[in-house]
């Protein structure tokens, strides 16, 4: 049983990333929505020389940009489902629901650590931070971060699939929920991005929220996940 | 609109309707509740440092007791829903989250006044009043939900309504990491005997007033609810007819 959740898995974000592969539909929109996002704050905020301020203003910089174009990746994974009514196949076929949620939560995942790669390297240019001081824990908290915020996003979206404000709503409904990892997630950042950071202890600390967070989220969502895509 | 007799109507659960005697009571009693802790409010002694402007306590903390009680009844109707099949339950759900609303609305207009007096600032991203504002928000995400979520709305909300709940710690834990500045719970015990019984009758009208406003709440539920029944009903029987 446990075999074939992983099997099926694998099969759906398989099916999405060669889909993605082929069109780069989402990596693309997304990759210049992000970099847009992030252009706009670097004149926003182009006033703002405190350097003490930097490092926490990078930090912010780059996580709502995340937010903003993960919602992108989310509405586009799910929204394919939608044509032809390819979800009605997807739920008749033998895959289990938690599966199904599972493969989506891996293939949003995926995209957006693709599009954060870009962010990196464009906030570290833009906002002049260390954005390489760290680069192992940098991976895990992008990594956590990512894994947080998709799994709300993944049982939401499903759930909009068939309601005609979707896009509207995704990001309403989504950011409240997802608060506690973007706080996590900038801190930590914001440490590691600080090269007068006396220790990477704060760092340490939001990586195990982080960690906590995440599974209670995915647990969460393989259980809701299958009445919310059942339902009228 | 008449019902044709053959045709049995299932019994649903309702909640005493609007014009009920026991309704009224209820009305009365929480009025009457509201009305002496006024009195008592009015009555209690001066706090020494802060003066009148402490008296925003006895109608805040009432107000926040009732925005988290909103959320964990929304999320235990929301449970109920999603997981048992319960339209009682996402009835319920649906007239808590609009309290918690209403209550939310309430904790969030008269604390930076509070804060204002007494810190200076309206505003402070401390842990419970960040708690407070995103719990706030969630409730109105909910209702936002269930109002323009399409088909699957009220999943949608339900699924909304369990990530709020597992939220609420994980956000006051998150801030709590820096330092809180926003008075501890055992304030409560601190305070003079006049001072505690207003509180505790302001906590206790409050609370009443919430019961009622949920009942009250619940019956239009529950009305709507037979009304779309009816109707089908209505349409079936003239179906048979045609």
């Amino acid at each position: 049983m446990t075999g074939s959740f992983w099997r099926y898995t694998l099969l759906i974000a398989g099916k999405d990333l060669r889909i993605e592969g082929k069109s780069r539909e989402v990596l693309y929109t997304m990759g210049f929505s992000a970099a847009l996002v992030v252009l706009v704050f670097s004149f926003a905020l182009s006033n703002a020389t405190d350097p003490a301020q930097g490092p926490i203003t990078a930090a912010g910089v780059l996580w709502a940009a995340t937010l903003f174009t993960g919602t992108v990746a989310l509405a586009r994974v799910l929204d394919r489902e939608r044509e032809n009514e390819a979800i009605r196949a997807l739920l008749l076929s033998p895959a289990p629901r938690a599966a199904i949620y599972a493969g989506k939560l891996l293939a949003v995942s995926l995209l957006m650590l693709a599009v954060e790669v870009v962010l990196v390297v464009l906030v570290g240019l833009l906002f002049s931070a260390e954005v390489f001081a760290h680069p192992g824990w940098l991976a895990l908290v992008l990594l956590l971060g990512t894994l947080g915020f998709a799994a709300t996003g993944v049982v939401f979206s499903a759930a909009l699939l068939r309601s005609r404000s979707r896009e509207a709503l995704l990001g309403a409904l989504l950011f409240p929920i997802a608060i506690p990892v973007l706080l996590a997630a900038s801190r930590a950042t914001a440490c590691m991005f600080d090269p007068l950071a006396p220790d990477l202890e704060p760092v340490a600390f939001w990586v195990r929220f982080l960690l906590a967070t995440d599974v209670i989220y995915i647990l969460l969502g393989l259980w809701v996940f299958e009445p919310v895509v059942s339902g009228e | 609109m008449t019902i044709p007799p053959a045709l049995s109507l299932p019994t649903m659960p309702t909640a005493p309707a609007p014009t009920s005697t026991r309704f009224l009571a209820a009305c009365g009693g929480a009025f009457l509740l509201l009305f002496l802790a006024c009195l008592a409010v009015a009555e209690a002694p001066l706090e020494s440092v802060m003066g009148l402007v402490q008296k925003i306590f006895y109608f805040h903390v009432p107000c926040a007791w009732l925005l988290m009680l909103s959320t964990f009844v929304c999320a235990g109707g929301s449970i109920a829903y999603l997981f048992r099949g319960s339209e009682r339950g996402d009835r319920i759900a649906l007239s808590a989250a609009e309290l918690g609303v209403l209550f939310g609305m309430c904790v969030l207009v008269s604390g930076p006044l509070w804060a204002k007096a007494a810190w200076g600032v309206y505003w402070q991203w401390e842990a419970r009043l960040t708690s407070s504002l995103l719990l706030w928000l969630m409730l109105v995400a909910y209702v936002l939900a269930r109002r323009y979520g399409g088909p699957s709305a009220r999943q949608l909300a339900a699924a909304l309504a369990l990530f709020a709940a597992v939220d609420i710690p994980l956000v006051y834990f998150s801030v709590r990491f820096f330092r809180s500045i926003h008075p501890q719970t055992t304030v409560v015990s601190t305070l003079g005997p006049g001072m505690r019984s207003a509180f505790w009758l302001s906590l206790l009208s409050f609370t009443v007033l919430w019961f009622v406003l949920m009942s009250l709440r619940l019956a239009v539920e529950n009305a709507q609810a037979r009304i779309v029944e009816l109707e089908v009903l209505l349409d079936q029987a003239e179906e048979k007819k045609s």
